[in-house]
């Protein structure tokens, strides 16, 4: 296949001097492309004749090597060895972004392809109440997620958001660093820890074995927290210091300036990370296994008893699907489904934000 | 309106590098005070020592007095807003508020500090800035459009209508007219010489024609070394300085034979 085009003489590879400017011969457009889908072809070839039967994890290994080096080694025999090594990076991170999207792709196609069967109104309208088998849904695992996330946006924003300004306009020295350095690692730290430690705290209180929706919304909170910190700490560093001054000059206060001039020029991008937040809360499971519990019932009260989100529903329509188990199942993929679409959902929420209230130019 | 400052023995420092050493000057009021001086030599620093927006920068601090009429702005007791709110500034870059319309760009003085105005004054006040910072005309029919969304020189004569706006007893320019074209500076400078009728004015520039058509008062400063302190070599009337100066330093920098 690589014969279609033309090799240059090896002894002159690229340039031909004849004007000022040095002009090189180039492959045709697409021959990159065609090379390295050849590489691909001989890859996966090689890789069924050395296993006996298709392999996908083998192709793609023989392939891409088999691919790059085609096109190396054509380019740098007709074009010359700049333009090599340019066509090398190029296949190389073209590449890289191809198998990154592999998992992310299979794992959008399976979640639908499994996820859409029970994606029906009686999923949305039921809980697991009494139900055996066949039907029921996760209306009790909706709401519980909505109103868990939203306790927990209710005691991380504030917090999180006056920290982040305490970290900005107030820290100096020794303290804004060591606090710095905190919150980087709690926004590391693993969120069962975070569970045992709302689990923890809540025992002291009311006992061991409680389980509070309440509970679950702190567990996450400390999850939490510390990411909507960080990202309005950086949206905070942004807004130009001129702005400040400007403020200060007119005799305007500290916290006035910081509640009418610093926040309302970084509202876009408090409001995207506190959205980025609470999508990176949402779908923890291990925290809220320990601290909220599992139930079947609807319970609207996170100050009572216990409550079911969708990622613990899902995880126990996974485990413990009931008998006959495949209804179970079917129902923990569309939880999943549901799970992504709220993510997403929140994204999209979060690039409206940052579209709306950038600050406009009027040009 | 306008008020006298005096300013003996003043040394600003930033941390512990000592930016600007013993100035003793003093301000006439209704006048134009230009400063002029080589890049780093503590120019801007001084000038924001007049309203303590050096503090602002961590580390900054100052030591000496400025006495603005009888009072002085280092003391204990005296509140740096309140000082601010008496001393206007213009900074070098113009910088509106980009969250903000033209109209309320203006009023954002009386506004953030909350002080309650009927929207008939409001709209008296923007009028009056506007024109007093001879912008009125370009915009009064634009006055909801963001205040990022004009020229270079409008944002600053935006930014100064701003500053004039809180009526400010002494009014601060920090190299106002760097960023701008001859004819948006000449509107500034026209501009100046109408606001020395109220204010005391203090200007640093870079542009010596500018200092000696605008300034009744000239201060040159100096340094004598890298890392050494900058100092005020020589203060007095503007047809002095450029005319018959004191000081051998002040005529090389002025005739260009500077260094």
């Amino acid at each position: 296949m690589s014969t279609e085009t033309p090799l240059a003489p090896a002894a002159s590879p690229g340039a031909t001097s004849a004007g000022p400017v040095r002009t090189q011969r180039r492959l045709p457009r697409f021959a990159a492309t065609a090379l390295f889908v050849a590489g691909v072809v001989v890859g996966a070839l090689l890789a069924a004749l050395t296993t006996g039967r298709l392999n996908i994890a083998l192709t793609v290994i023989y392939g891409v090597i088999l691919g790059t080096l085609a096109v190396y080694l054509v380019s740098r025999s007709v074009e010359g060895r700049r333009k090599a090594t340019d066509r090398l990076v190029t296949t190389v991170v073209t590449s890289a972004f191809a198998i990154a999207m592999v998992p992310l792709v299979s794992l959008l196609y399976t979640v639908l392809d499994n996820g859409l069967n029970r994606f029906d109104s009686q999923f949305f309208n039921s809980s697991m109440l009494g139900v055996v088998g066949e039907g029921g849904g996760a209306y009790h695992a909706i709401l519980g997620t909505v109103i868990i996330t939203a306790l927990t946006t209710l005691i991380s924003v504030p917090i999180g958001l006056l920290a982040a300004i305490y970290l900005v306009e107030y820290g100096t020295g020794r303290l804004k660093k060591v606090l710095t350095f905190f919150v980087d690692v709690m926004t590391g730290i693993p969120s069962i820890v975070a569970g045992l430690f709302a689990f923890a705290l809540f025992a002291l209180f009311f006992g061991p074995g409680v389980r509070l929706g309440a509970m679950g919304a702190v567990a996450l909170a400390v999850l939490m927290i510390p990411v909507v910190v960080r990202s309005a700490e950086e949206v905070l560093k942004l807004v130009p210091n001129e702005l400040r001054e400007a403020s200060y000059a007119l005799g305007v206060p500290k916290w006035r300036t910081i509640l009418k001039v610093v926040i309302p020029t970084s509202i876009a991008g408090l409001g995207t990370g506190v959205t980025l937040a609470i999508a990176r809360v949402i779908g923890e499971t291990a925290p809220l296994l320990v601290t909220t519990g599992f139930v079947n019932g609807t319970n609207l009260n996170p100050f009572d008893g216990r409550m079911t989100a969708l990622p613990v529903f899902s995880y126990y329509q996974l485990t413990q699907p009931g008998v006959p188990p495949e209804f179970g199942i079917e129902r923990a993929w569309t939880a999943a489904l549901v799970l992504i679409m709220l993510v997403m959902a929140l994204n999209v929420v979060a690039r409206l934000i940052s579209r709306l209230f950038a600050p406009k130019t009027g040009r | 309106m306008a008020k006298r400052i005096d300013v003996s023995d003043l040394d600003i420092f930033y941390g512990n590098f000592k930016a600007v050493e013993g100035v003793n000057v003093s301000i006439e009021p209704r006048s134009i005070t230009a400063l002029i001086g080589p890049s780093g030599c503590g120019k801007s620093t001084f000038l924001r020592s007049l309203n303590r927006m050096h503090e602002v920068i961590p580390g900054a601090r100052v030591e000496g007095k400025v006495v603005i009429d009888g009072q002085d702005l280092y003391g204990a007791d005296v509140d740096p807003v309140d000082v601010r709110r008496q001393i206007g500034m213009v900074f070098q870059r113009p910088n509106p508020f980009p969250t903000m319309s033209i109209y309320d760009n203006v009023v954002a003085g009386v506004r953030l500090n909350s002080t309650r105005m009927r929207k008939s004054d409001l709209d008296d006040l923007v009028e009056r800035s506007l024109k007093g910072a001879n912008l009125w005309n370009e915009v009064k029919d634009r006055l909801n459009r963001p205040g990022s969304g004009l020229s270079g020189g409008q944002q600053q004569r935006l930014c100064i209508a701003r500053a004039i706006a809180v009526e400010p007893e002494v009014l601060l320019m920090d190299e106002p007219c760097s960023a701008l074209d001859p004819i948006s500076t000449l509107a500034i400078e026209d501009l100046m010489t109408e606001l020395k009728e109220q204010f005391t004015i203090v200007i640093v520039t870079h542009n010596m024609q500018q200092a000696a058509r605008v300034s009744t008062s000239t201060g040159f400063f100096n340094l004598s070394g890298v890392g050494q302190p900058g100092r005020l070599i020589e203060f007095n009337p503007t047809e002095k300085i450029f005319s018959n100066p004191e000081e051998k330093a002040t005529e090389d920098y002025i005739s260009g034979r500077f260094g």
